[in-house]
């Protein structure tokens, strides 16, 4: 569990990814949640069964064919560790992920794309959000991408302009 | 807008009309609703007492009223805990310790140099005679004031009533809510006591969403749970509420409690009683520890989440339990900067996931180090920290200079056990529950038969936890009285499996070795 001493995931500790095809066909939901902690909303509200989780405790492993990527796990994970994932056909990527900073965050916005470490590795744009008072003040955001990125973009900044 | 915040992503604060009070005669702007010491705090005042002896400057620490660093006089009564009285137009405040007042005070001059000669605490093994020790101690009370007692006599009418009821719950945090809840449902009459003017406990400042099943209320977050727990409440006419009432001692094995309403004195008669009193705040020993701006991160949110005002504009955080780590992102998400996480253990503490979500906003996480002293001469100005080898021993070469305002120390809690003490439950000292608990049965009852604990005073954990044990010990009440029938018997074995299950991964191992060393059998 080294990374219990670090606060982040290194490439051998993260969860396999989906295959490139299986982003390419339409979001899918990564979630970087390794450890046992009494947590299960987002088993809960997955409404398609894509989530295995045999008991509170365990930690939850998505099956990326049944997943839909309709983000009903996004909207409720209290630990922020869900991310949509997925890869367009014009070779850009996408990552969407719970943002709950001033200021909100609006479609065209530029942003800093950050890592698991925090350092900036680009920018990207949003292109959707689902605004902070439809979900109890945490916006979703889409955010637009080098394909690359995806694997390892999971916070966003806004640049100041 | 002074100190206070204004925009937030999560809260609306709505601050009541605007007021002017007064301290030590300077007038200080308030908005009704504020404690005098949130107010106070807004408006940029740090010291508010000086220590007993050593006329140290002492500021905020816990914001609850456990701490009593903030004791002041108050239209014109002594030892007020100023973080638990709320602001009124006109009201006077003034420091009671130090001379001429707690922030120019002429004898903080014995820090420094009686500290040369008699370091802090030799008292103890300098004055060895004891009458020279006696009216040394003696005199160095009275250079630091108690406060000085009214010269008015109380001439009022002091008010008293008895009130009977199935089952009085103590505290109204989540564990208490729950029990009230659960035993009013199957039809007790039951009474729940808070020394708040609101229920919730320490959940109205959790801004973050829970963990735990959506059963559970996870994904909810902890302010709305407090709602929906006293929207609950509400709904169910056999539950009373008495809000700013504080419950002082329980007598007759149970059958009888007194307690404070404002100036009232309550006789409660009820037949069971549950404690949820909850837990305060645990600090640490380091080098200037006491100097204004070391706070407990349970009173930063407090101050940050309850009044909004800014504890400062940039923290270090001690301790990456999930109470440290919540607090770190609550912080940003404030907008106040957060310096760095130190963990004295070679691991993170608190949920892995905590510590992803700052981490990937770039706040660093020192595992293996500690905070070696805080620097500053009248509240914190920065601080240094310092990586520990194998024996805990700072590692020469390794001390660091942080850069910060404001110290968040975030190493625990203990159980607020003194009711459940004075009511001669057994206790027993379990560091894995956080200090001295009562020993229970499953069903969370102590050895004073219908005496129960709940929530934290039976045992750290946390808010989901706590409204589970407050589901079991007020089931089980509710049953003994003999309301519920079959159903009853069959939630509560049902409540017990939840708690079992919850508590069965291995950040529940702690928990439950904890509670095999207090175990009764039922």
């Amino acid at each position: 569990m080294k990374y219990l001493e670090r606060g982040y995931l290194e490439k051998d500790e993260l969860p396999p990814f989906p295959s490139e095809e299986r982003l390419k066909k339409r979001p899918v939901a990564y979630i970087e949640c390794p450890q046992p902690i009494p947590c299960s909303p987002c088993f809960e509200a997955c409404s398609v069964g894509a989530i295995k989780m045999d008991n509170i405790n365990d930690p939850p492993e998505v099956d990326y064919e049944k997943c839909t990527g309709c983000m009903s796990c996004l909207r409720v994970c209290p630990g922020l560790a869900v991310f949509i994932l997925r890869l367009r056909e014009d070779g850009k990527g996408e990552v969407t992920l719970q943002y709950e900073f001033l200021p909100w965050l609006n479609k065209g916005d530029k942003v800093e794309l950050l890592n698991r470490k925090g350092e900036v590795v680009g920018y990207g744009v949003v292109n959707w959000v689902l605004p902070p008072e439809r979900n109890d003040q945490t916006s979703l955001v889409r955010v637009e991408m080098d394909a690359s990125l995806i694997y390892d973009v999971r916070a966003v900044r806004k640049v100041r302009e | 807008m002074d100190g206070r915040l204004v925009d937030h992503p999560i809260l609306k604060f709505e601050r009541g009309k605007e007021v002017t009070i007064y301290f030590n005669g300077k007038p200080i702007k308030a908005y009704e609703g504020e404690t005098v010491a949130a107010a106070l705090y807004a408006a940029g005042v740090r010291i508010f007492s000086r220590s007993f002896r050593w006329h140290r400057p002492r500021g905020f620490f816990c914001a609850i009223g456990k701490c009593s660093a903030c004791m002041m006089e108050v239209d014109g009564i002594p030892n007020v805990r100023t973080c638990k009285v709320y602001v009124r137009d006109g009201m006077q405040v003034r420091t009671q310790t130090g001379y001429p007042n707690a922030e120019k005070d002429i004898f903080a001059l014995a820090d420094k140099l009686i500290d040369r000669f008699y370091p802090h605490g030799s008292h103890y093994t300098k004055f060895t005679n004891p009458l020279i020790r006696d009216f040394v101690l003696s005199q160095l009370r009275k250079m630091t004031g108690f406060g000085k007692p009214p010269k008015a006599v109380y001439e009022g009418k002091a008010k008293h009533e008895e009130i009977s009821c199935d089952i009085l719950v103590v505290g109204g945090g989540p564990a208490g809510m729950s029990a009230a809840i659960n035993a009013g449902k199957y039809g007790a009459k039951v009474l729940l006591v808070d020394e708040n003017p609101f229920l919730g406990g320490q959940l109205v400042k959790q801004t973050h969403r829970f963990f735990g099943s959506a059963k559970h209320k996870a994904g909810t977050r902890g302010i709305r749970i407090a709602k929906i727990l006293e929207e609950e409440l509400q709904k169910i006419p056999n539950v009373m509420v008495l809000k700013e009432t504080k419950v002082f001692g329980i007598y007759n094995g149970g059958k009888e409690v007194g307690a404070v309403q404002k100036d009232k004195l309550l006789r409660i008669k009820p037949k069971k009683i549950i404690i949820a009193t909850g837990a305060y705040e645990r600090t640490l020993v380091f080098e200037n520890n006491d100097l204004p701006g070391v706070y407990g991160a349970g009173g930063v949110q407090t101050l940050m989440n309850v009044y909004g005002i800014y504890p400062g504009t940039r923290g270090l955080i001690v301790g990456s339990g999930n109470v440290g780590l919540i607090l770190s992102y609550q912080l940003m998400q404030a907008g106040v900067k957060v310096a760095a996480v130190v963990e004295a253990m070679p691991r993170i503490g608190g949920y892995f996931v905590h510590a992803a979500k700052i981490r990937r906003l770039g706040i660093p996480i020192y595992v293996r180090h500690t905070v070696l002293r805080a620097l500053g001469k009248n509240k914190v100005e920065g601080a240094v920290i310092a990586e520990l080898d194998e024996k805990w021993n700072p590692i020469k070469g390794s001390e660091k200079k942080i850069d910060c305002d404001f110290i968040c120390v975030a190493v625990g809690l203990s159980p607020a056990h003194e009711l459940l003490y004075q009511a001669g439950c057994k206790m027993k000292f379990v560091p894995e529950l956080g200090g001295l608990v009562p020993l229970r049965t499953i069903y969370n009852e102590t050895s004073v038969t219908g005496i129960y604990a709940a929530g934290d005073v039976a045992g750290i954990e946390e808010a989901t936890a706590a409204i589970m044990s407050g589901r079991i010990a007020s089931i089980h009440a509710t049953v003994a009285l003999g309301y519920g029938g079959e159903e009853a018997k069959k939630e509560l074995e049902e409540a017990v499996k939840d708690l079992q299950e919850f508590r069965a991964g291995p950040f529940g191992e702690k928990i439950v070795s904890g509670i095999a060393k207090c175990m009764l059998s039922s």
